[in-house]
């Protein structure tokens, strides 16, 4: 920046003389006409609107001009920067219109080709169907209970009230771990964590528990030695089988959807009284298929209901061997297979899919289920 | 039980119009397990029943072959060609004629055979569908009709329910018993087959006594003498017999078969003559042995309840006959026996001779202790009247006393179980249709029936009031809402784990945990490696599967090898799951009584007695991690992907792994990694042992990891404290070190943040990152290059070039000192 201007003489500043504004201004204009790609207009803005460019530098003398001559060089240099600012902002819209119109489309690929590079995984039905049945019962406060496989005899079978050699033990074909009378088995059911639940928390318990469990079949299309159960318990003060139906009233929504039927069939298990076998309206014909003329379902193989699994009122017999006051206390408990969910859930035909762990079974299925 | 309809409408007066399926249906609700129902005979018709006229012997045929003129009740005789000879003239015969059809769908048309034609078709039992295989032609007896349906005449139609028999309903592996439940079902009569009028008392049959009263508390004999040993059965029981699923066998086994499945009384016929001295009941003694029915000598168990005479066992109480005083084809004096055994006895019994048999499955689940006097009464009458056999007047009855079973129960207990208001009068009305007795003012004191030795406790007493109600009359209530805490954090974790692996391209699968020893060989385990410790099963379903896994990997990489012989080539598979470590010094848990909670140190004993159960999760990877195709060459998966698997788990639990090299089937030793947290091993990593690949069939350069969640589990980092973002910026520091070949990087690593931090200025090291690593000649033989960029950056001001240059140099000088690096350039 120039010193102030003692002798008020405006001419002596080079800059602001209109033929130098003119030129400056000229210049710039007939860079941005020529400017022929939005790169090239960057270079120009810089050159010519930017901070070292002549119309900026000139702009900075006007300050030191008497004030009568400022108003005049002000206006000057104001009205060429004015022009030259709509120039490029003109030029750049022309440039910005032509890349639409012709580069990018000069740039185009084909967006169809395949890319797999990234593998996806996937979780097993099996764990997802778990633990969203496991959900249903978390999302009313019930909390999710866990217990060993390899299994003390004793909560198995005995506090469960299976006496020994009574022929409900036989009901359940045991994996014995060696010698026999170890007194440990692979649990053949998830119902020991109820003791486990009982004995471990305070009163009253909610608890649902999944896991692995066992039983000396072999594997075929709708046995494996090796599968899964949900269970649900709870012991409280007042709770009576209409307690029970209506939480599995909730569980079938909560997996199935709205306006499905359950009902009881009475059965036998040493560990409830009274126990039941419960069904639920087949959530894919809702019983249609069952009526005179209705269509066939694959699902109910046209019975109308499927079979869910077993509960009952927890066996005061149970409680007192986990030491539950059944006089102020019931309770009740529900079970089923995670594995027969899944299969008329899903249309799962055959068990080896399930165990041979082919990843083409588990891709299907996602992340959740 | 297989029940045939015809049988239960006998004892139950069943509406005519009711079908077998609604009977069924009812008999389900009322708490049968109804499997089947199952229309026999439907199918078959046409058959008369006709009586030999003539039999002409046809020569020249490989077997015996008769033409036989066959009066079936219409003008003339039909000629029938027949390959049996059990039959002469005068027999009356059932025969099917042409256009008759036999069980199956079998046609019957008159065709020409052995040089004749046969104008129908003489039939056996099995013809009849009422036997596995006959050895000559059913001859029926003489006074049957001429001309007459043989389908109608032999009952041949009718409908069989299959029903389980849940081990609370012993009662209805019996005609009487589900005919009570049906007639229940139906509200109508029930005419109890065991309601016969015994004769008074004259005396002792057959002398016998109970020594152990705890196995037996009644045994009962009754004698027939002067049996007819080849009378035959009668048809109508050959058919009962045979539609409830047994075979007939002579009269005196059919007679004791028939009303074991009448009345659900077991009944056992001893040959008289065969037997020696007074019967007793007792256990076995020391080495006493006993060759039952089946041919089996069995070495009987000082528990065993035996019935013995004077030359020791005779038969296994409940459970299997003796083989040498069983009747035959010539016994005519026969001692029958009705008895009521201890059902935990015989159970334990059948158990310990792993025999099954019709009279044990009724025992254990019991039977009614007011049948014996009234079974061997119908038995010795139905051999009298069968068989031409007498009667012996006397009845040898011992018994031990049994106190009777009440159980008392306020009468609303039953609406406290179920949740329905259904009034005194109800529970009491239902529990007498069920055969209690019912007494009391306030509360009702029960005492089931005889029949009933299932009902024990007063929900067994609820459960009967309201099935018999209806369980479909049951209404739901709404679930009350809990106050939960949700999952725990191992729960959320485990959850976490398996989705960030499914993320990274990893696909879950769930393998048995049932492995071989041949496993741990394939796996290259050392003799002495703790995987080797397995719990072995008693009954493994495979002899060469007994072990359970102590580590995930053997199945894992049989089910990689699984899928690739399926044809995929990349394959990145895990599981999570628990392994089994047997405790060296665990000695079998307590067994405490169930009438009383466990004590601290009982549990405390169970627990101790369980193996270790620590969930592991494993992943095994081969081919590439990211597949060749049209942007270029593929990535295979290596050590890397293994380790870098480990760290996705670590991860998702908050924990930094520290990767050392470490030497562990079954990894390569060159390339298996160890992880710690916070000092503690807790899985390894890396590319497997060429043996290994091999041996699992696997393509070279499989890679694998596994890694212990227990322990991660409880070092998982609790809440996140936010970090402050600075936006000062950030200076960089590229660096590059000469290091012997054999330095581990993160050596290096450590060796520089160690010299930041001792340089006092660790807060302002944002990261530490490699972005190459250089071998060659520029570095020196058995030399490589680490090249880093460090970045620093401070929270209140902008870090000077001379200020970051100062750290540099004091990482550089630490890195140096500790591990040997030589700056490059320097």
């Amino acid at each position: 920046m120039s010193a102030p201007n003692k002798s008020y003489d405006p001419v002596e500043v080079t800059a602001l003389h209109p033929d130098e504004v003119a030129r400056a201004r000229d210049e710039a204009l007939a860079a941005i006409a020529a400017a022929a790609s939005l790169d090239e207009l960057k270079q120009v803005r810089l050159a010519h609107a930017g901070d070292r460019s002549p119309l900026a530098l000139a702009n900075r003398e006007i300050g030191a001009l008497p004030p009568q001559a400022k108003a005049e060089a002000g206006k000057r240099v104001g009205t060429a920067r004015r022009e030259v600012s709509e120039a490029l902002k003109a030029r750049q819209a022309e440039l910005e219109e032509e890349r639409d119109q012709r580069v990018l489309v000069e740039e185009a690929v084909d967006v169809t080709l395949p890319w797999d590079r990234t593998p996806r995984g996937a979780r097993h039905p099996v764990t997802t169907i778990a633990e969203r049945m496991a959900d249903v019962f978390v999302s009313m406060g019930f909390e999710l209970a866990e217990g060993p496989e390899v299994e003390a005899e004793w909560f198995n079978f005995d506090a469960l009230n299976f006496p020994p050699a009574h022929p409900a033990r036989e009901m359940q074909d045991t994996f014995f771990v060696e010698s026999e009378d170890s007194g440990l088995v692979l649990r053949t059911h998830t119902s020991p964590v109820q003791i486990r639940a009982l004995l471990g928390r305070d009163l009253p318990v909610y608890v649902v528990c999944t896991g692995r469990t066992f039983r000396t079949d072999e594997l075929d299309a709708t046995h494996s030695p090796v599968f899964h159960q949900m269970e649900g318990l709870v012991v409280d003060e007042g709770i009576t089988m209409a307690d029970l139906l209506g939480a599995i009233g909730a569980f079938v929504t909560g997996m199935f959807g709205e306006g499905l039927k359950t009902r009881f069939r009475p059965y036998y298990f040493p560990f409830t009284e009274p126990s039941a076998e419960v069904d639920m309206q087949c959530f894919v014909c809702r019983g249609a298929s069952a009526e005179p003329g209705g269509e066939p379902c694959r699902t109910c193989r046209s019975e109308g209901w499927i079979e869910l699994g077993g509960c009952g009122m927890v066996n005061p017999r149970v409680l007192v061997a986990a030491g539950v006051d059944p006089e102020r206390y019931s309770g009740w408990a529900f079970g089923l297979g995670v594995e027969r969910t899944l299969m008329f859930r899903h249309g799962v035909e055959d068990m080896h899919d399930m165990f041979e762990g082919d990843v083409r079974f588990t891709q299907a299925f996602g992340m959740e289920i | 039980m297989r029940v045939p309809v015809s049988w239960l409408r006998e004892y139950a007066e069943l509406p005519a119009d009711v079908t077998a399926r609604d009977i069924a249906r009812k008999l389900i609700a009322a708490g049968l397990e109804v499997e089947s129902v199952e229309a026999v005979g439907q199918d078959v018709s046409g058959i008369v029943t006709g009586q030999v006229l003539e039999i002409e012997e046809l020569t020249g045929f490989k077997k015996p072959i008769r033409f036989c003129q066959v009066d079936v009740g219409e003008a003339e005789p039909r000629g029938i060609v027949c390959g049996a000879t059990n039959f002469t003239v005068g027999d009356r015969v059932p025969a099917a004629l042409p256009g008759a059809v036999l069980p199956g769908g079998f046609a019957i048309a008159a065709r020409k055979t052995y040089g004749r034609v046969s104008d129908g078709m003489i039939c056996s039992e099995a013809e009849l569908g009422l036997a596995e295989s006959s050895p000559g032609i059913l001859v029926l007896p003489p006074d049957t009709p001429l001309g007459a349906d043989f389908v109608e005449l032999a009952g041949l139609r009718d409908e069989v329910l299959d029903i389980a028999i849940t081990p609370d309903r012993g009662y209805t592996a019996s005609i009487r018993g589900v005919a009570r439940e049906a007639a229940t079902a139906y509200d109508v009569p029930f005419r109890d087959p065991a309601d016969v009028e015994l004769p008074a008392e004259t005396g002792e049959s057959y002398p016998a006594n109970i020594a152990d009263p705890t196995g037996c508390d009644r045994f009962v004999l009754r004698e027939v003498r002067g049996f007819a040993p080849d009378a035959p059965s009668p048809l109508w029981m050959r058919v009962r017999l045979a539609r409830a699923g047994m075979r007939s066998v002579s009269l005196a086994v059919d007679v004791t078969n028939y009303l074991m499945l009448e009345l659900g009384q077991p009944l056992h016929a001893f040959d008289r003559a065969k037997l020696t001295g007074p019967i007793v009941v007792r256990r076995a003694e020391p080495g006493e042995r006993l060759e039952t029915l089946d041919h089996v000598v069995r070495e009987l168990h000082p528990d065993d309840v035996l019935i013995t005479d004077a030359s020791g066992p005779i038969s296994m109480a409940g459970t299997m006959g003796g083989l040498h005083t069983e009747i035959d084809e010539k016994s005519t004096d026969m001692v029958i026996e009705g008895a009521h055994f201890s059902a935990s006895d015989l159970a334990r019994q059948g158990r310990r001779h792993k025999l099954k048999s019709e009279a044990l499955y009724r025992f254990e689940r019991g039977v009614d202790r007011e049948l014996p006097l009234v079974a061997t009464h119908k038995a010795v009458r139905m051999l009298a009247e069968l068989g031409g056999g007498e009667i012996l007047p006397g009845v040898t009855h011992a018994e031990a006393p049994v106190e009777t079973v009440t159980i008392t129960i306020p009468a609303d207990h039953p609406d406290r179980v179920a949740g329905v208001a259904y009034g005194r009068d109800t529970v009491v009305e239902r529990l007498r249709d069920v055969g209690c007795g019912v007494a009391g003012e306030g509360a009702l004191t029960v005492t089931p029936p005889s029949w009933r030795p299932d009902l024990c406790d007063p929900n067994d007493l609820a459960e009967e009031v309201i099935r018999l109600e209806g369980y479909e009359n049951i209404p739901a209530r709404a679930p009350r809402s809990v106050a939960g805490r949700g999952l725990t954090p191992a729960q959320r974790l485990r959850r976490r784990v398996g989705r960030a692996l499914a993320s990274a391209g990893h696909d879950e699968v769930i393998n048995y945990p049932f492995v071989s020893a041949a496993d741990w060989d394939a796996l290259q385990l050392p003799a002495d490696d703790a995987r080797r410790r397995a719990l072995r099963l008693a009954n493994p379903l495979t002899e060469d599967e007994p072990f359970l896994r102590t580590t995930l990997l053997p199945a894992l990489l049989r089910t990689l090898q699984r899928n690739i012989g399926r044809g995929l080539a990349d394959v990145a598979v895990f599981e999570t799951g628990l392994v089994y470590r047997p405790r060296p010094d665990a000695s079998a848990p307590p067994r405490p009584p169930v009438d009383r909670a466990p004590t601290a140190e009982e549990l405390a004993a169970i627990e101790a007695a369980l193996p270790d159960q620590p969930l592991r999760v494993a992943v095994v990877l081969a081919g590439h991690r990211e597949p060749a195709g049209w942007w270029g060459a593929g990535r295979p998966a290596t050590w890397a992907d293994a380790i870098e698997a480990a760290r996705i788990v670590a991860g998702e639990a908050g924990v930094e792994l520290e990767v050392k090299a470490d030497r562990h089937a079954p990894w390569h030793p060159g390339r298996c990694a160890a992880l710690f947290a916070d000092g503690t091993l807790v899985g390894h990593a890396g590319e497997l042992h060429p043996r290994v690949t091999k041996a699992f069939e696997l393509p070279a350069r499989a890679c694998a990891m596994e890694l212990d969640l227990s322990l991660l589990e409880p070092k998982a980092s609790g809440t996140v404290v936010a970090p402050h973002i600075a936006t000062y910026p950030v200076a960089t520091q590229d660096i590059a070190l000469t290091v012997a070949g054999h330095v581990p990087a993160a050596e290096v690593e450590a060796a520089l943040r160690a010299g930041v931090e001792a340089h006092g200025s660790g807060e302002l090291l944002e990261s530490i990152r490699l972005f190459d690593v250089y071998t060659g000649e520029q570095v020196g033989e058995g030399n490589k290059s680490l090249a880093y960029t460090l970045r620093f950056r401070a929270s209140d001001r902008t870090l000077t070039a001379e200020e970051t240059t100062a750290i540099r140099d004091a990482a550089v000088a630490a890195a140096a000192e500790r591990v040997g690096a030589v700056l490059r350039g320097a």
